[in-house]
C-alpha cells in the first residue's frame, strides 16, 4: 500500500469564502453582501482602523447534500474575527432570514464557521447587542432545524460567540480548534499566570482544546483539519437530525456537573474527564 | 490609517471585477474593476502612516509593467511591496481569466 500522493489541503488554511465554498456543494456558492457591496464597518475608519468590505463575514448560500443551506464564515485575519456592528448584523440577519424560510415550512440548513475572539473591541457595544441578536436568532430557528457550528483553526472560538457555539444544536471541531469563554491571554491578565500561563500551549490545549471539549461532551464531533472531513461531519450532523434535547437546555446536568467539582483541587484535563465520565452514562 | 489616491495612464481593459486577499496582519485585499476611462485609478487605505512615496513607487512599477485600465480600492494592513506587488497580480491574472 503506498501513501496517497494528492497534497494534503487543510481547512484552516483556507480564507473565510474558501471555506464557506468547501462546505457546500461544488458549483452552488453564492455569496450574499459580498465585497462589491461595500457594507463595512462605519466605525473603524474613524478610529483609524482600516475597514474590510465584508467586514469580516462571509454569507454564503448553495445546498448541502441537496437542501438548501446558508453558512455564515467568519474571517479569522480581519481583526482576529472580532464582532462588529456590520459582521454581527450579517449573521444575525442572515439567521433570521433562515427562521422566516423555518417557519414558512422550506427550512434551510445554517451553519456558523467560528473563528473568532468575541466583540471587536472598537465597537463593543454595539456588537454586544449584535451578538445577543445572533443568540435569539440561534434558539429560535433550533426549533426548526439543528444549528451546526464549527470551530476549525486555532484562533477558537471565544466571548459572546462561545455562548453562540454553545446554543448550536451540533458542534464540529479540530484538534487545532479552542473553545471558552475567556481566552487564555484574559485569564492570564485577570487571574495572573500562577493561574494560567497563556503561552504554555499544551496546557491551554488541554482545557480548552477540540478533542478536550469533544472528551468531556461540551463539543460533539471531533475531525480532522481537512475540507472533505469537515464538510462530512456538517452533512452528518444535519442527518442526524434536531437532538433530543439542545446542550444548553440540560441545566440539571450541568449544574450537577459543577456540583461534583472540587474547586480547592488542582485540575488538569484527563482529571476532568474522569469526573465528568461517571456522570455520562 | 491614511488614505491615497493614485491615477496611472492605462488603455486595456479588464473583463469583470475580482476581490482578492483579506485585511489582515501583512495583506491587503484589493477590489478591482472594470473602468470606462483609459486610466488606472487606485484609492489606497492603508494602516501604516508616511508611506505615500513607496506606495507610489510600487504602484508606478507595477502599472508601467502591466497596462489595466481599471478601478482599484486596496485595503492594507501593513504588506510589504513584495506582497502588494503579488496581490496586484493575482488581482488582475484573474480579472483576465
Amino acid at each position: 500500500m503506498s501513501a496517497p500522493s494528492i497534497p494534503r489541503v487543510h481547512f484552516t488554511e483556507l480564507s473565510a469564502r474558501e471555506r464557506a465554498k468547501a462546505l457546500l456543494e461544488a458549483g452552488t456558492f453564492r455569496e450574499l453582501l459580498g465585497p462589491f457591496e461595500r457594507i463595512e464597518s462605519p466605525h473603524l475608519s474613524p478610529q483609524g482602523v482600516v475597514p474590510q468590505s465584508d467586514d469580516g463575514v462571509v454569507v454564503a448560500r448553495g445546498t448541502i447534500d441537496g437542501s438548501p443551506a446558508v453558512i455564515l464564515a467568519i474571517e479569522a485575519a480581519f481583526q482576529g474575527g472580532g464582532i462588529g456592528e456590520v459582521s454581527g448584523a450579517k449573521i444575525a440577519g442572515a439567521l433570521e432570514l433562515a427562521l422566516g424560510d423555518a417557519e414558512a415550512g422550506t427550512p434551510v440548513r445554517p451553519v456558523l464557521v467560528l473563528e473568532t475572539g468575541g466583540i471587536r473591541l472598537q465597537e463593543a457595544n454595539l456588537g454586544l447587542l449584535a451578538i445577543a441578536e445572533v443568540h435569539a436568532a440561534i434558539i429560535a430557528l433550533r426549533r426548526y432545524v439543528p444549528v451546526v457550528g464549527v470551530i476549525a483553526g486555532p484562533l477558537g472560538c471565544f466571548g459572546g460567540m462561545s455562548i453562540a457555539a454553545g446554543l448550536c444544536s451540533y458542534l464540529i471541531m479540530t484538534r487545532e480548534g479552542r473553545l471558552g469563554l475567556n481566552g487564555p491571554a484574559v485569564i492570564e491578565e485577570e487571574a495572573g499566570v500562577a493561574e494560567l500561563d497563556s503561552r504554555d500551549n499544551r496546557r491551554v490545549w488541554d482545557i480548552m482544546g477540540g478533542e478536550q471539549r469533544v472528551a468531556v461532551g461540551m463539543a460533539d464531533t471531533l475531525t480532522e483539519d481537512d475540507p472533505d472531513s469537515v464538510a462530512r461531519a456538517v452533512r452528518e450532523a444535519f442527518a442526524a437530525g434536531l437532538p433530543e434535547r439542545h446542550r444548553s437546555a440540560k441545566v440539571e446536568r450541568y449544574e450537577t456537573r459543577l456540583g461534583v467539582i472540587d474547586s480547592s483541587q488542582e485540575l488538569d484535563g484527563q482529571k476532568l474527564r474522569s469526573i465528568w465520565a461517571e456522570e455520562r452514562r | 490609517m491614511e488614505t491615497l489616491n493614485f491615477d496611472f495612464p492605462a488603455s486595456r481593459p479588464v473583463s469583470r471585477r475580482v476581490h482578492v486577499g483579506v485585511v489582515g496582519s501583512g495583506d491587503l485585499e484589493i477590489l478591482l474593476e472594470p473602468l470606462e476611462d483609459e486610466r488606472a485609478l487606485v484609492v489606497v487605505r492603508t494602516s501604516a502612516d508616511g508611506f505615500g512615496e513607496v506606495w507610489r513607487n510600487v504602484l508606478d512599477r507595477f502599472f508601467s509593467r502591466n497596462d489595466v485600465a481599471a478601478s482599484i480600492e486596496i485595503n492594507d494592513q501593513g504588506a510589504t511591496p513584495g506582497t502588494v506587488s503579488l496581490r496586484l497580480a493575482q488581482a488582475v491574472e484573474e480579472a483576465r481569466s
